[in-house]
């Protein structure tokens, strides 16, 4: 940025200071942050306008990582797109599989068999407890807090360990088939997934401890980066950002999918709108994941994992919209047939790109490092934004 | 690797009509060239370009769909209005989705005005489909780099011709597959 050093050695001296009124300057400051920001949690780049301290302006640039999934989709069959939708959300790809298995189950009218459903909620239960961790081990890391990154990692790696045990891969899981699942369980599931919340629970007090009430991370947090309800409604804001509004909206409970009436589980909200009930509402939805966790692995039913589902996928003409309950908030899928094995359009709602655009409300008069506190407190990931 | 077949213009969706006090009260609002039909439980508005942003704006104050949970395009290359943009609402009173769609060759009045959301959404229903917008305060492309030609999910874009350009303007070879 601005003229090399060299360049301004070289002008005489009475050019560059003025000899009377303000020293400073005080025009406006373009400052460009990221792609290669370690906050900006991937290949975000935000064009700022300041003056002096104060966000004036504010643009993102996104694409970075675009790979043209939707274009994929359209010359792959229904089944070789599965393993695609992984690479979206790659922090929480079961939730993604999950989506996309259900839109294309309602396009043929099949339903996945019990046993399937009470393995998938627990499997994205999971999924979505990891997704939150990394979120708040680099939320606070950004904010300055180093720490927690080591033992939110700690805790995440157990719920990786049983995706591996599951299906060999740790992130982009593959986890299930349209109709069903990849895999059966494998022998000791249960009590894995059991173990796992007995040493989770605890693990949740420890992190309230270094940060809930730690008067550095209240400060940062508290009363930055509000959002309304009706600004969520505005900007199409869901997941914890709008529940954090005081919107008890969660698509598990609003339209259960994959038997998620059966569960008792609690919405948590919360009133300001603001990052600090944005990080108390996600750290208030592990608990209740946990409690989903230990309902559905006490009585997964017996009996078969897939759907009879014929082995070459010929939706009739015809599209459905279907959407689930990410971690990160709404995330839906829109899906046209035209009759023959590949789809005609796949168009995927991805939460964390509406999610984004409101940077640009919740920024706007804030403080240059509240900025990067706010984008941590969207919890993006770049993948699903720029697909 | 050969190129996969052009599609075959589709036959119709087997959608059953829909008609409830809702649509008797849009039909009411909305004279003419509005149809209502539903498929897998699923319900969808039909209406002219010209009147989407009325009808979104209608469907919001007055109905409650307050929630526009996305917008997107499929494109149908040999109709003679080739784009079907779809817009998605959702109500948090009903707890209900409905669809809106229109056709269009060209643009559709932007519904930015109604819904902040609809700015990057319409934004990259132009970059992938170059379906333009009337209205919408900065329709530029969002994804893909500004310098780059055409828009790739317009069905007549195939990703093989879009690599051998690459591969022939920058590498200076025929192919790269």
């Amino acid at each position: 940025m601005g003229a090399g050093e060299s360049g301004n050695r070289e002008r005489p001296v009475s050019e560059t200071v003025p000899h009377e009124g303000n020293y400073l300057d005080q025009s406006e400051l373009v400052l460009n942050m990221g792609p290669q920001h370690p906050s900006t949690h991937g290949v975000l780049r935000v064009i700022l306008k300041l003056d002096g301290e104060r966000v004036t302006g504010l643009e993102c640039v996104i694409g970075y990582l675009h790979r043209g999934v939707e274009k994929i989709a359209e010359n792959r069959t229904y089944t070789m797109f599965v393993p695609y939708v992984d690479r979206m959300d790659y922090v929480a790809a079961v939730s993604n599989g999950l989506g996309y298995c259900l839109a294309v189950e309602r396009l043929i009218s099949v339903e996945a068999p019990p046993r399937a459903q009470a393995a998938r909620v627990i499997l994205t239960e999971l999924n979505r407890i990891a997704s939150h961790l990394l979120w708040l081990g680099t939320h606070a890391l950004d904010i300055g807090a180093i720490s927690p990154l080591f033992y939110t990692f700690r805790e995440r790696e157990e719920i990786l360990k049983i995706f591996e045990n599951y299906c060999g891969a740790r992130l982009t899981t593959h986890a299930f088939r349209i109709g069903g699942l990849q895999y059966e369980l494998y022998e000791g599931f249960e009590q894995q997934v059991r173990a796992f919340c007995e040493y989770f629970k605890p693990k949740l007090n420890e992190y309230h401890k270094l940060l809930t009430k730690n008067p550095i991370w209240v400060d940062r947090l508290r009363g930055i980066g509000i959002l309304t309800v009706e600004d969520c409604k505005q900007y199409s804001v869901s997941g914890p950002l709008i529940r954090a509004a005081g919107l008890a909206w969660d698509l598990r409970k609003a339209q259960p999918y994959s038997g998620y009436e059966q569960y008792e589980f609690d919405i948590p909200t919360g009133s300001n709108g603001d990052s600090y009930d944005r990080y108390l509402v996600r750290m208030a939805e592990m608990p209740e994941s946990l409690r989903i966790i230990e309902q559905a692995v006490e009585r997964i039913p017996t009996g078969p994992i897939l759907a009879r589902v014929p082995k070459v996928l010929k939706p009739a003409v015809g599209e459905v919209y279907v959407s689930i309950e990410a971690p990160k908030g709404e995330l839906g899928y829109f899906i046209v047939s035209d009759g023959t094995v590949q789809p005609y359009r796949v168009r995927v709602r991805p939460p964390s790109f509406l999610n984004l655009q409101s940077l640009h409300k919740m920024a706007m008069g804030a403080l240059v490092a509240d900025v990067v506190a706010i984008i941590g407190t969207i919890d993006i990931v770049l993948g699903e934004v720029d697909r | 690797m050969a190129e996969h077949a052009q599609p075959k213009p589709p036959a119709p969706m087997a959608a059953t009509p829909w008609e409830d006090e809702l649509t008797a009260r849009i039909a009411a609002q909305f004279a003419g060239n509005i149809l209502f039909a539903s498929y897998l439980r699923e319900n969808f508005v039909t209406c002219s370009p010209e009147s989407i942003h009325d009808l979104v704006l209608y469907l919001r104050d007055q109905e409650g769909f307050d929630f526009l949970t996305d917008l997107t395009v499929v494109d149908y290359p040999k109709d003679d209005h080739r784009f079907e943009l779809i817009y998605i609402l959702y109500s948090f009173a009903r707890n209900e989705r409905i669809r809106v769609k229109t056709r269009t060759s060209v643009s559709v009045p932007s519904i930015t005005p109604i819904f902040h959301a609809a700015n990057w959404l319409e934004r990259e229903s132009f970059d992938m489909f170059g379906v333009s917008f009337e209205g919408h305060p900065d329709l530029k492309r969002i994804l893909l780099p500004d310098e780059w030609h055409g828009h790739p999910l317009r069905k007549d874009t195939s990703i093989i011709a879009m690599d051998n350009e690459w591969v022939q303007a920058n590498l200076g070879i025929e192919s790269g597959q």
